[in-house]
C-alpha cells in the first residue's frame, strides 16, 4: 500500500485528542481516509467513535492534535468543514413536531441552497417519501426516520459524510437498502466515515479503523486487519461443548466463545489447540478443526486485550 | 485546491428558516399556545384589586411666590408630617413638568397673595397637585394633609393674629389628583399588567428555546449546520415578538373597554416602548436558556426572575415606598421602567422627551444582556 499524497485525503488527523475533565477519551489518535473511500469505524461502547466524529466535523474542539478535513484546518476552518460536511447524529436529529417536508426546507435554507425547494423535492422523490411529505417525523419509524436522516444530510450535496451508528435499531431489509446507497455515493466520489457495531457492516467498508480507550489498535482492510491480528482460530464440534468453555477460561492462551452448535477458538499463541486440548481431555472426542479467523474474532480479542493493557 | 465558499456574516435567509420553523413549532404546541392567551385573561381578572402600601417621604416641590415666615411655616409642618421631601421651590410651569416626568409626587401651590389674604381672614386656599395614577402611593399623605390647616400656625397666630385661631381653620386645601381625578386604582394595575404579562410568558418561553432543542436531541444536528448564534437568536426571539404584540393587545382593550382606563397619549409612542420592553425581555429569557441544562431549570430561572419583577418594580408595592436598594433594583429591571412609561403614556399623555429617561435604561439593559447571551451561546458541545 502506498502512502497517499494528502490531497488524497477526505480526513487526515494526527493525535487527535479530547480531554472531558480529567479524563482522555480521545488519545492521540490518527485517521487517514481516502476521498470515495468508505471508512468504517469500530470500537466498544464508550471507546470514543463519537467524541472523534464530533471533533471532525467542528462540533468540539480538540484538545490536542492537528489535521485537514477536505483540505481544510480542523480548528481554524472548521465552518468550511461544516458547509461541505454531512453529519448524521446517532440520536435522530430532526425535529420531531415538524413534518417530513418541514424538516428538509428547514435544512436546504440553514445551508443557503441555490434552488431550495426543488432540491427538497429531489430529496423527496429519491427517498420515496414524497407522498407522505405531511407526516411528522416523530411518527415515523425507525427505519424511515434514518432515512429522512440521510436525506437531510445528504440535501446540501456535501463532500464528506460521518455517519454516528445510522443503521442502530434498523431491520436487516433497510440496512442493505442503506449500504447500497452508501456504495453509490462513494463511486460518485463522497467520502464516508461510519461507525458501526454490526461485523457484517464493517466487512462492507472499504477499510476500518478500530478504536478502543480512545486509541486506535488497528487499522486498514479487512484482510489486513485480519492477517496482522496474529490470530489463528479453530472450530469445536461435539458434545458437552460446556466443558471446552470451562477448560479455556482456566487458561489465559484462549478465547472461546459459542457459536451455535460449535465454539470459536482463538489465538495468538502459535501452538495447536487440538494436541492441547487432547492433553487437558483424552476421554472426550471432540472435533477440532481450523476456520479462517473472523472480523469478529479480531475485535473481541482487541478489545479484551486493550482492557487489559489499560487496567 | 479549494473554493472557500463565500459566506455572509448575517444572513436573513437562514434567519427567516429558523424563524418559520419557530412558528410551526409553536403552532402545533396546543397547550403552550393555550397558555399564552389565558394567562392575560387570568390575571387581568385576578388583580382587579390593588394591594395598598403606606409610602413615605415622597418629593414635592413647591411654588411660592410669596415666601413670608407664614408661608415657610407652613412647608415646615408639611415636611414634619414625614410624608413630603420638599426638593425644590419652583414656578409654575416648572411644577407642571417636574409631576408630568414623575419627578415629583406632589406640587404645592401657594397663590401670590397667600399671607395678604390669611392675615385679613379670607382662608386663602394652598393648591395641593397630586400624582394619582398609582393613587395608593399618595393616600396616606394626603390623608395627613387634610389635618394640616388646623395645626400648622399655630405658633404663628399670636397676639393679634389668635382671633384666626378661632374660627374655622385660617386657611384652607384644595386637593387636585391628577392624571386619575378618581383615584381608580385599576388606573395604575391594569396598565402595570401589560408588563407583568410579557415579562412572566415571553421570558418562559425563550428561555426554553435553546434547552428544547439540547432535550429533544436536535441541538447537535442545529450546531452541525453553518447556522450562526446572531441567527439562532434573532429567528428564536421574533415569533414572540408577535405574540408580546398580541398580549399587549389584548390588555389594552381590556384596559378601555373592561376598565374604562383612558388613554391620553400617543398609540405609536405606546407602541414603539412595548417594542423596545418585548426585545429587553426576551433577550433575558434567550440568556436563561444559554445558561440552563434542561428545561426544568429554564422554568426556574424563569421563576427567579419574575419574583422582582413583579415585587420591586412598582406594580405590587408602591415604589416610592421600597428601601433604597430595593429600589436601585428596581431601577435595573426594564419592567420598572416600562411600567412607568404605560402608565405615563396612558394616563397623562406623556411625549418622547418625557419618557426618554425611562427608555434608554431599557435599551442599555437589551444591549448588555443580549450581547452576555451571545457570548454564552456556543457553537460546539463543549
Amino acid at each position: 500500500m502506498s502512502e497517499p499524497s494528502s490531497s488524497d485525503l477526505a480526513i487526515d488527523v494526527r493525535g487527535l485528542s479530547k480531554r472531558f475533565g480529567d479524563r482522555m477519551v480521545v488519545d492521540g489518535i490518527d485517521i487517514q481516509v481516502r476521498r470515495g473511500e468508505i471508512c468504517g469505524f469500530l470500537g466498544p461502547n464508550g471507546s470514543g467513535k463519537t467524541t472523534t466524529i464530533r471533533m471532525l466535523c467542528g462540533l468540539l474542539e480538540p484538545t490536542a492534535g492537528q489535521g485537514h478535513c477536505l483540505g481544510f484546518d480542523l480548528v481554524t476552518q472548521s465552518r468550511q468543514i461544516k458547509l461541505r460536511t454531512g453529519y448524521m447524529t446517532q440520536k435522530f436529529g430532526l425535529y420531531e413536531d415538524l413534518n417530513i417536508e418541514e424538516n428538509l426546507y428547514f435544512i436546504a435554507e440553514v445551508y443557503g441552497m441555490p434552488g431550495g425547494r426543488q432540491k427538497v423535492e429531489q430529496t423527496l422523490d429519491r427517498l420515496g417519501l414524497t407522498e407522505r411529505r405531511h407526516q411528522l417525523a416523530g411518527s415515523l419509524s425507525g427505519g424511515w426516520k434514518q432515512r429522512l436522516a440521510l436525506g437531510a444530510c445528504l440535501l446540501h450535496e456535501p463532500q464528506l459524510l460521518l455517519l454516528d451508528e445510522p443503521t442502530a435499531g434498523v431491520d436487516p431489509k433497510a440496512r442493505r437498502d442503506f449500504w447500497h446507497q452508501i456504495h453509490l455515493l462513494a463511486a460518485e466520489g463522497l467520502t464516508v466515515l461510519v461507525s458501526t457495531h454490526y461485523m457484517d457492516e464493517a466487512e462492507r467498508c472499504h477499510r476500518l479503523a478500530y478504536i478502543s480507550y480512545g486509541k486506535v489498535l488497528t487499522a486498514g482492510t479487512a484482510e489486513h486487519v485480519i492477517d496482522t491480528s496474529g490470530l489463528k482460530t479453530w472450530q469445536v464440534r461435539g458434545e458437552q461443548l460446556d466443558k471446552v468453555m470451562a477448560l479455556t477460561n482456566h487458561s489465559d492462551d484462549w478465547m472461546a466463545i459459542p457459536f451455535g452448535t460449535a465454539v470459536h477458538v482463538s489465538s495468538t499463541n502459535q501452538s495447536d489447540f487440538a494436541e492441547w486440548l487432547r492433553a487437558q481431555s483424552p476421554q472426550h472426542d471432540w472435533l477440532v478443526e481450523t476456520i479462517p479467523t473472523s472480523l469478529e474474532d479480531v475485535f473481541i480479542h482487541l478489545s479484551q486485550h486493550a482492557q487489559d493493557n489499560y487496567r | 485546491m479549494h473554493k472557500t465558499i463565500t459566506d455572509k456574516p448575517l444572513s436573513w435567509r437562514r434567519i427567516w428558516a429558523v424563524l418559520r420553523k419557530e412558528f410551526v413549532q409553536i403552532k402545533r404546541d396546543r397547550l403552550t399556545l393555550a397558555m399564552l392567551v389565558a394567562i392575560p385573561l387570568l390575571q387581568l381578572v385576578m388583580f382587579g384589586y390593588a394591594i395598598n402600601g403606606d409610602p413615605k417621604h415622597l418629593p414635592t416641590v413647591v411654588v411660592a411666590p410669596d415666601a413670608s415666615p407664614m408661608v415657610r411655616s407652613i412647608i415646615r409642618a408639611v415636611e414634619n408630617t414625614g410624608y413630603f421631601d420638599v426638593e425644590a421651590i419652583v414656578t409654575e410651569q416648572e411644577a407642571e413638568r417636574w409631576l408630568a416626568e414623575g419627578d415629583a409626587q406632589f406640587a404645592l401651590v401657594f397663590p401670590s397673595d397667600f399671607t395678604h389674604k390669611l392675615m385679613r381672614g379670607e382662608r386663602p386656599a394652598l393648591a395641593v397637585y397630586s400624582d394619582a395614577s398609582d393613587p395608593s402611593t399618595s393616600g396616606g399623605a394626603l390623608a395627613t394633609l387634610s389635618m394640616l390647616p388646623n395645626i400648622a400656625l399655630n405658633a404663628e397666630l399670636r397676639g393679634p393674629l389668635s382671633r384666626l385661631q378661632a374660627g374655622p381653620a385660617p386657611f384652607e386645601l384644595r386637593i387636585h389628583r391628577r392624571y386619575n381625578a378618581e383615584g381608580i386604582t385599576q388606573y395604575n394595575i391594569v396598565p402595570g399588567l401589560m408588563g407583568i404579562i410579557l415579562v412572566m410568558t415571553l421570558v418562559m418561553m425563550t428561555a426554553m428555546a435553546m434547552t428544547r432543542e439540547r432535550e429533544r436531541g436536535t441541538l447537535e444536528n442545529l450546531l452541525a449546520t453553518p447556522i450562526k448564534p446572531l441567527e439562532v437568536m434573532i429567528g428564536k426571539i421574533m415569533p414572540y415578538v408577535l405574540i408580546g404584540y398580541l398580549q399587549v393587545l389584548m390588555v389594552y382593550i381590556a384596559s378601555r373597554w373592561l376598565f374604562a382606563i383612558p388613554m391620553f397619549g400617543n398609540h405609536l409612542l405606546l407602541t414603539l416602548t412595548v417594542l423596545v420592553f418585548i426585545i429587553a425581555t426576551l433577550v433575558v429569557g434567550f440568556l436563561f436558556s444559554t445558561i440552563a441544562r434542561t428545561q426544568m431549570q429554564s422554568t426556574q430561572m424563569t421563576i427567579f426572575y419574575f419574583l422582582p419583577n413583579i415585587l420591586l418594580s412598582g406594580f405590587m408595592f408602591p415604589f416610592r415606598g421600597m428601601p433604597t436598594w430595593a429600589q436601585w433594583v428596581g431601577e435595573v429591571m426594564p419592567i420598572t421602567h416600562f411600567l412607568r412609561v404605560v402608565r405615563g403614556i396612558m394616563l397623562k399623555g406623556s411625549t418622547l422627551m418625557e419618557i426618554w429617561p425611562q427608555l434608554w435604561p431599557m435599551a442599555l439593559f437589551t444591549v448588555v444582556v443580549g450581547a452576555i447571551a451571545m457570548l454564552r451561546y456556543r457553537q460546539t458541545l463543549d
